[in-house]
This record gives C-alpha cells, sequence and structure tokens, in this order.
C-alpha cells in the first residue's frame, strides 16, 4: 500500500535541496520536531522531508521519509492492525515541551535517538527494526545503506551506524523499518511491596520463564499511598495469555501474591506511563537514563540515592530523578548514563552522554571525521 | 573470481615473518609448512583455493594482539578465519596473507543466567553456546545450518541467520558486547552486558563487517529460555504463487511462527529420491514451525491450518508428535544433501520482499532454462531469504563459469525486485563483484570511510566485500 503525501518526484527534490544546502551551509542541526532533542546543539536548522511513505502489511515493511510525524505512522498502522514494536517513547512530558500542534516527534528523530521502550527487552530496540536508510553526510552526498528486507548482510552495516548517532553522522532523509502484529491481548501481573532487589530477582525470573515475558517493569510507592508495584507483561492470543499468566504466577509464587489486570484499557495506560516515564514529569530534578546489566541496578540505585527511580527492561534501564548536578556516573563502574533533563549549565558541565573510553572516542571521533569531515552536523552533541 | 597479484616483497619475507610470530606465541601456534598450510586454503567456497603464507591460531586476545602488531608492522595482509564454514569465501586466504584463526579459543568465559547472557571465546561453536545451557532451560538463537561446525567469531563476522531468525532475530540481534582486537594490536571493549550502546553503536557495524573492522576474541552473547515444546505443520501446494500468497496471510495475522521454510518441485524431487520423507508430490511445499505449551501450539497449528484452507492446499499434514515433527523436517534438513546427490551446487542467498516470491521463482526457472541449468529452491519464506541451488558439473570445463553467471543473474533479480545480494551469507569474494548493482560508488565509498577508520592500512581481509576496482587505491594496488 503506497500513499503518497507528496510525490516522489518532490520527496527527490527535497533530498536534493537539503544535500545543497548542506554543501553550501555552515553548521546543520538536523531537526523533526524536536520533541527527543536532549543534547545541546547549535546552528541552522535542516528539517528532514515531509510525509512520504510505502506501507507492505503483507510483508511487515514501511519506508517512511524522515520528516513524517510519528503519530501519522501509528495511526498507519493502527488501521492494519500492525505496530512499531519497540515501543518509542514519547518524551515531550518528560521534558516539558507542549504536546500539541507540531511536535508530535518525527520517524527520522525516532531513528536518530534509537528511541525503544519497555518490549525492547524481549524483541529488540528501535535499531533492531531499521531494515534501511538514506541519509545526507557531510559532504552533500545521498548515501543510502541496508534495503526493505527483512535480512540484509550486504556491506556493512551503517543502519545501526546511524540509528542513534543523534544526528552527528549526517541527516537522515528515509528509512525503511519492519513493523509488527498488534497483539491481540495484554494482562499485567503485578506483585505488590517488593523491595528492589527481590523486584529485579523477581523480574529476571519472570524474563527467564518461557512464557515469552514482553515487558518488566518496577515502580517505588508513590505520595498518594499505593504500594511499590512490580510488573510483568504478557502478550499474544487470548488463550495463550490466560494461559501464560497463570504458569507466570506459579513460577513466581515466592515472590507473594500477585494481581492481574485484564483491562486492556489499563494495560495501554500502564505500559505507556512506564514507556513516556509519566511519574517524572510534574516532579523537579534531573532525569537520567541509565544502562546497566540488570543485576547491577539495585546497587547503583542504592549508591545515588535517587529522589526516584523507575525500573524497566528487568532492571536493565533505570530512570533516575535526582537533585539537580548529582552526578550518577560517579557511581558507575559499567553500563552507562545519559543525562535527559537538566538546566543546559548542568549539561555542559556533566555532560549528556557517557564518556567513551579512550580508544572508542577515537573510533567514534574518526567516524565522524569521515561522515562529516567539515563538521557540520550537529557539532559536539555527542562527544 | 579474480583475487589481488601476491606481493612478491611480503612473500620475501615469510622467514623474519614466521620468526617474529614464534617468539611472540611460540612455536606451536605457527604453521608455515607448505603441506600444512594447505589446510587453510579455502573455506567452504571450495571452489576457490590458494594456501595463505602462513597460518597463525593464537590462544588468548593477548596472542591475537602480538600477531596483529606484527603483521601490521611488516605490512602483512590478514585474513581472519572462525571455522572456514564461509560460503562466500570470506575466510578464502592470498598467497601473501596471514590467515588468523580463532580455533584454539573456545572457553566459556561466564553464563550469567539471572541477566541472561553468557561471555565466551570467539572460537567456540554455535551449538556448543547452546549445549552449554540446554541443560538449564536456555538456548543461544541464531542457528545456522551449519552450526555443528561454525564458530561464534565467523557468526558475528557475517552476521549469521538461521531458520528460527524469523522470530528471535539474527546475531546482531543477540550480540551485547565483544572485546576486539584491532589491526593494530590494541584491544578494545564494545558494549557488555547492558542492553544498548552508550555513544555510536559500533557494535551494530562491527556485526556483519566480515573481518574488515577488527578480530573478535571475546563475546557477550543474549540466552533465551527455551521454549516448552515445538511442532511442524507441512502444507503442500499445486503453486508457488499461491504457497507464496498463503506465507504473507500467515503473517499478516498475527502469528509469528518460529520458522516458515519452502521447498520448490526440483527440490522436493531431489529430497523424495534422496530422504523418502514421504512429501506429497506438489509444486510448493511450506513446513511451518510454532512453539509454546502443548495447547498454545494446537491452537496455532489450528489458525494456521484455517489459513491454509483457504488457498486450496493440496495436502495438510499437521504434527502431533515428536516422531512426526522429525519426519516433517527430515525431508527439509535432507534438501542440501539431496541436490548435492545430483551434483556439484552452488548456494545463493538474496532476500527479496516476501510479496515478490512467485514472481521471483518464475523468473529464476526462466533464466535457468536459458543457462540450461537445473535450480532447486529452499528457503527462509517468512523473511523472503532464498537459496536457490543451482546445479553444475564441476568437471566439466565452462560449467562453474556458466553456473556463476547464473548465479550472478539471479542476485541482480533480487536487488532489482527490491531485495539485496545476500540475506545471510555475506558478501565475502563471492558478490564483491556485484556490490555495485546494489550501491552506488558513494553508498561503497562511505562503506569503505568506515573500514578507514578502523583499518587506516587496509591490512584486514583486503580484498573481500568491496569491488577490487573500488578499493586499489587503499590496498596500494593502483
Amino acid at each position: 500500500m503506497s500513499i503518497l503525501a507528496v510525490s516522489n518526484t518532490t520527496f527527490a527534490q527535497q533530498q536534493d535541496h537539503l544535500a545543497a544546502q548542506i554543501r553550501a551551509g555552515n553548521i546543520v542541526v538536523p531537526r523533526g520536531h524536536g520533541s527527543s532533542q536532549i543534547g545541546l546543539a547549535a546552528g541552522q536548522e535542516l528539517n528532514a522531508p515531509d510525509a512520504l511513505w510505502d506501507f507492505d502489511p503483507s510483508a511487515l515493511t514501511l519506508t517512511v521519509s524522515a520528516g513524517t510525524p510519528r503519530d501519522t505512522i501509528e495511526t498507519l498502522l493502527r488501521d492494519q492492525g500492525q505496530c512499531l514494536a519497540f515501543e518509542p517513547p514519547h518524551m515531550q512530558g518528560l521534558l516539558g515541551q507542549s504536546k500539541v500542534g507540531n511536535n508530535a516527534g518525527t520517524i527520522g528523530g525516532m531513528v536518530a535517538t534509537n528511541a525503544s521502550g519497555p518490549r525492547r527487552v524481549a524483541v529488540g530496540a528501535c535499531r533492531d527494526f531499521c531494515l534501511g536508510v538514506a541519509y545526507v553526510d557531510g559532504l552533500g552526498r545521498l548515501i543510502k545503506n541496508g534495503g526493505r528486507v527483512m535480512k540484509n548482510v550486504t556491506g556493512l552495516d551503517l543502519v545501526k551506524l546511524m540509528a542513534g548517532s543523534h544526528g552527528t553522522l549526517g541527516l537522515i532523509t528515509e528509512v525503511s523499518l519492519k513493523t509488527q502484529p498488534i497483539p491481540e491481548m495484554t494482562a499485567t501481573l503485578t506483585i505488590e511491596n517488593l523491595n528492589e532487589v527481590d523486584a529485579v530477582t523477581a523480574m529476571s525470573a519472570a524474563l527467564g520463564t518461557p512464557f515469552s515475558v514482553t515487558g518488566a517493569a518496577h515502580v517505588r510507592a508513590d505520595r498518594h499511598g499505593a504500594f511499590a508495584r512490580t510488573l510483568i507483561r504478557i502478550e499474544g492470543f487470548e488463550s495463550s495469555v490466560s494461559y501464560r499468566i497463570e504458569a507466570l504466577q506459579n513460577a513466581l509464587e515466592r515472590f507473594g501474591h500477585s494481581t492481574v489486570e485484564w483491562d486492556q484499557t489499563a494495560n495501554a495506560d500502564i505500559w505507556r506511563a512506564i514507556r513516556d516515564v509519566d511519574r517524572f514529569h510534574a516532579m523537579t530534578g534531573d532525569v537520567w537514563r541509565v544502562s546497566v546489566k540488570p543485576s547491577d541496578a539495585p546497587k547503583l540505585v542504592e549508591a545515588v540515592q535517587p529522589l526516584d527511580v523507575i525500573y524497566d527492561w528487568g532492571g536493565g534501564r533505570l530512570w533516575l530523578l535526582t537533585q539537580p548536578n548529582t552526578d550518577v556516573r560517579a557511581q558507575m563502574t559499567a553500563g552507562h548514563a545519559t543525562l535527559v533533563r537538566a538546566s543546559d549549565a548542568t549539561k555542559q558541565a556533566l555532560g549528556v552522554f557517557h564518556p567513551e573510553n579512550a580508544l572508542v572516542a577515537k573510533i567514534s571521533a574518526g567516524l565522524r571525521e569521515k561522515f562529516d569531515p567539515m563538521q557540520k552536523f550537529n557539532r559536539g552533541m555527542m562527544s | 573470481m579474480e583475487m589481488p597479484i601476491p606481493n612478491a616483497a611480503i612473500v620475501s619475507r615469510k622467514p623474519a615473518l614466521v620468526a617474529k610470530l614464534r617468539a611472540a606465541i611460540g612455536a606451536q601456534g605457527v604453521i608455515d609448512a607448505p603441506e600444512e598450510v594447505k589446510a587453510y586454503e579455502c573455506d567452504a567456497l571450495a571452489a576457490y583455493r590458494c594456501p595463505p603464507l602462513v597460518a597463525v591460531l593464537p590462544s588468548s586476545t593477548q596472542e591475537v594482539a602480538q600477531v596483529l602488531r606484527i603483521c601490521h608492522e611488516m605490512g602483512v595482509p590478514v585474513v581472519p578465519r572462525g571455522a572456514g564454514t564461509s560460503l562466500a569465501g570470506g575466510s578464502l586466504p592470498t598467497a601473501d596473507s596471514v590467515i588468523l584463526g580463532v580455533a584454539r579459543m573456545r572457553d566459556v568465559l561466564e553464563v550469567d543466567y539471572p541477566n541472561r547472557t553468557i561471555k565466551v571465546q570467539t572460537g567456540i561453536t554455535n551449538l556448543a553456546v547452546t549445549g552449554e545451557v540446554e541443560g538449564d532451560g536456555f538456548f543461544y538463537a541464531p542457528d545456522p545450518s551449519s552450526q555443528l561446525a561454525c564458530a561464534i567469531a565467523g557468526n558475528i563476522a557475517m552476521n549469521s541467520g538461521g531458520a528460527h531468525c524469523l522470530k528471535y532475530g539474527v546475531t546482531t540481534n543477540n550480540l551485547l558486547g565483544v572485546t576486539m582486537v584491532l589491526p593494530d594490536g590494541e584491544i578494545v571493549e564494545i558494549g557488555g552486558a547492558h542492553m544498548d550502546a552508550s555513544g555510536l553503536d559500533l557494535l551494530g557495524v562491527i556485526c556483519g563487517s566480515e573481518g574488515q573492522l577488527g578480530l573478535v576474541t571475546e563475546a557477550t552473547l543474549r540466552i533465551l529460555p527455551k521454549p516448552e515444546g515445538a511442532r511442524p505443520v507441512l502444507i503442500g501446494f499445486d503453486s508457488n504463487e499461491v504457497a507464496g500468497t498463503c506465507v504473507s496471510d500467515i503473517i499478516k495475522s498475527g502469528l509469528i511462527p518460529v520458522a516458515i521454510e519452502f521447498m520448490d518441485r526440483p527440490c522436493i524431487r531431489a529430497t523424495e529420491d534422496f530422504a523418502k520423507a514421504g512429501y506429497p508430490d506438489c509444486e510448493a511445499l511450506l513446513i511451518i514451525e510454532v512453539e509454546g505449551s502443548e495447547a498454545e501450539i494446537d491452537d496455532q497449528l489450528a489458525r494456521i491450518v484455517k489459513i491454509a484452507k483457504q488457498h486450496n492446499p493440496v495436502e495438510i499434514r499437521e504434527s502431533t508428535s515428536a516422531e512426526e515433527s522429525a519426519r516433517i523436517w527430515l525431508g527439509r534438513k535432507s534438501a542440501f544433501g539431496a541436490m548435492g546427490q545430483l551434483g556439484d551446487y552452488m548456494c545463493l542467498d538474496g532476500t527479496i520482499p516476501v510479496g515478490e516470491l512467485p514472481y521471483v521463482l518464475k523468473r529464476i526457472a526462466a533464466l535457468a532454462s536459458e543457462y540450461g541449468l537445473r535450480v532447486g529452491n529452499v528457503f527462509h519464506a517468512g523473511d523472503g531469504n532464498m537459496h536457490p541451488l543451482i546445479l553444475y558439473n564441476a568437471n566439466k570445463e565452462g560449467d562453474l563459469e556458466k553456473c556463476e553467471a547464473l548465479g550472478a543473474d539471479i542476485l541482480r533479480l533480487c536487488v532489482d525486485v527490491g531485495g539485496c545480494l545476500t540475506g545471510e551469507h555475506g558478501v565475502g569474494i563471492e558478490k564483491r563483484d556485484l556490490m555495485t548493482h546494489q550501491y552506488t560508488l558513494d553508498d561503497l565509498e562511505a562503506q569503505m570511510n568506515v573500514k578507514d577508520v578502523f583499518d587506516p592500512a587496509w591490512i584486514l581481509n583486503p580484498a573481500k566485500v568491496f569491488p577490487l576496482a573500488t578499493s586499489a587505491s587503499r590496498r596500494g594496488q593502483l
């Protein structure tokens, strides 16, 4: 199913125009809607091309221009019973931006930030669903890599390199993505009042069962009197879900009594709130996104003493709310931490992205030098 | 396939090279006798052979670093080798190169069930990784058909897939971290037991880089809990087109089978003659496997059968026991052997958009008859990864060249319908010269730029992946 919001010719013209601007221009900030920009960057903003897509539901593949709003694509997929399985978060609420108007986020921004939500622990991240990419590099060349098929090992995989590069290697103009059917049904098993060590142990146990857990998160008790909750999600066909929930309840019996949420709207709300870090929206403080080995998570949290924490990915991803200027990285020996929300001064002082070891930093700098020899893109954003 | 002319100056320095290598890692790991290096003259693309100057088998990351440092200083090309099962010539040496094999590095370094990871030295075979954890109910998902022999090092280099990647993904989706030795001997750690990259996704470009960027000596892999059970259904159709539509309908329905395998008539016939699996006599045959509890399997198979029945299948055979499952898989698993009984064959692996399946099969048949060669098709239909097997006679003059020409036409066809040259075997030397059909020179330049960063001297596997003319100036062969 091809739906053309602008014609192919217009897309090609836009792409050429971008390339020409980059060849002629100074410093460039590749920009979608700016809804998930966390790094510090300055320069002339260049927008990715407008909406244009080619969706083949029977092949589970979608090729889409980078400037296409995410909500347009999410609606398009939903109408065919499909979705982006990696559950990309919407960061506007967390970053204190209004969600109205032209701020829904673009597909290009989603890929450039490798935006991935709770289901990542089971199915993979945004980068795992990226099949192909087109981008304009720092010399104004239009480069394509990958394609629109599920299995492709033809040449070096620049698709993964572009995913999560935060616009520092080039301006993404088009991506091909793998889609997935929306699960028929969702249920969430909840265990209340576990301490955080036990919560991570319980989530590890759940993820280690054969019952295809697709979400494992833990939130603390809140100010309204709700207990701490450990949440385990099962999705699939109705008969499967009820069987697996029961099997999971038995497997997790030693962690205490569990309840099950069967209501579909309530399930969607629970996981959307985890995905978008709803809990921190109205709370003041810096926000860190931490990636660690799940079993290391409680120890790190203990050392950092944050104002609040959300464990996602079975403990592999932490959202930490801290007092301003807290350096979470000082407590870390492995994994990495990204400073997602803080004042510009704090971001300047601590750095948004985790410092790389010398050799990795040398390789990354070498790649930026090759992709963008004149340092036109998002200068200083990631390094 | 053309290979670069060996550098005589390098060949003449062999005694000095061997002496340095022996001094660094001991005599045992350095093989230089002509009759012994012959064992490394080819991989599974056996039509091409060339003994290396020296073969080196280090036993630690430190030794790999020492070997690379020496080769780097002396300007000697290095061809990395896992188990030598590449079908694309990924570890084919040149006469002026050192084969650097990881076969002696097979240790399991750490198994971590709570975090669902295993850390291994990369000389370990794919199947041995699963072997290490299956007693505790876990497995390593990528399962290339060479999994008994192939090494994790090669799996990472080629981003290997397998029959079950429709559900579990390929190597890149199951790789969390690596220890890699750069061409100048520096040792770098990338990723770890955590789930995503901190900066640029270097792991993403290292996986599948065909030994172009560095030597991966250790890897942290994701392991998964084993499903409760699995059973297949076999469905026969009287046309490829209908079978292709049935595959699309199953995928659209929300089912995620672990495997959807497709065999066409030439392959079914060959297999029947060879393995006598009792397959129906039909144009196309699907084997679809699902996982879960007994009840879940019954439910999913029922959904598949319901979809299949809308397409007038000539036969549906649902497995209800382990014996029946084995019988259904018997033919598929013997397919390559069966084709081998008919003659020499070349196995391609282009990928196409699933919807193009009927057209591509028709075109392959037409091309085969133009060339006067026979082609059988057995492949992973769920993800469009084709495996046309072209039969030829290696002893007949010109037959190999004819087979390669047909293979190239088929791969160009795959690209022309929106697919790619290789889905899981890699480019190696086999598809190297077709790269310009899929990519522009700028596209290739961008890929070669990545190699420039990791391997500025272009000593690692330099004559692979990129057309020789394209990489000539970098290899110092303008």
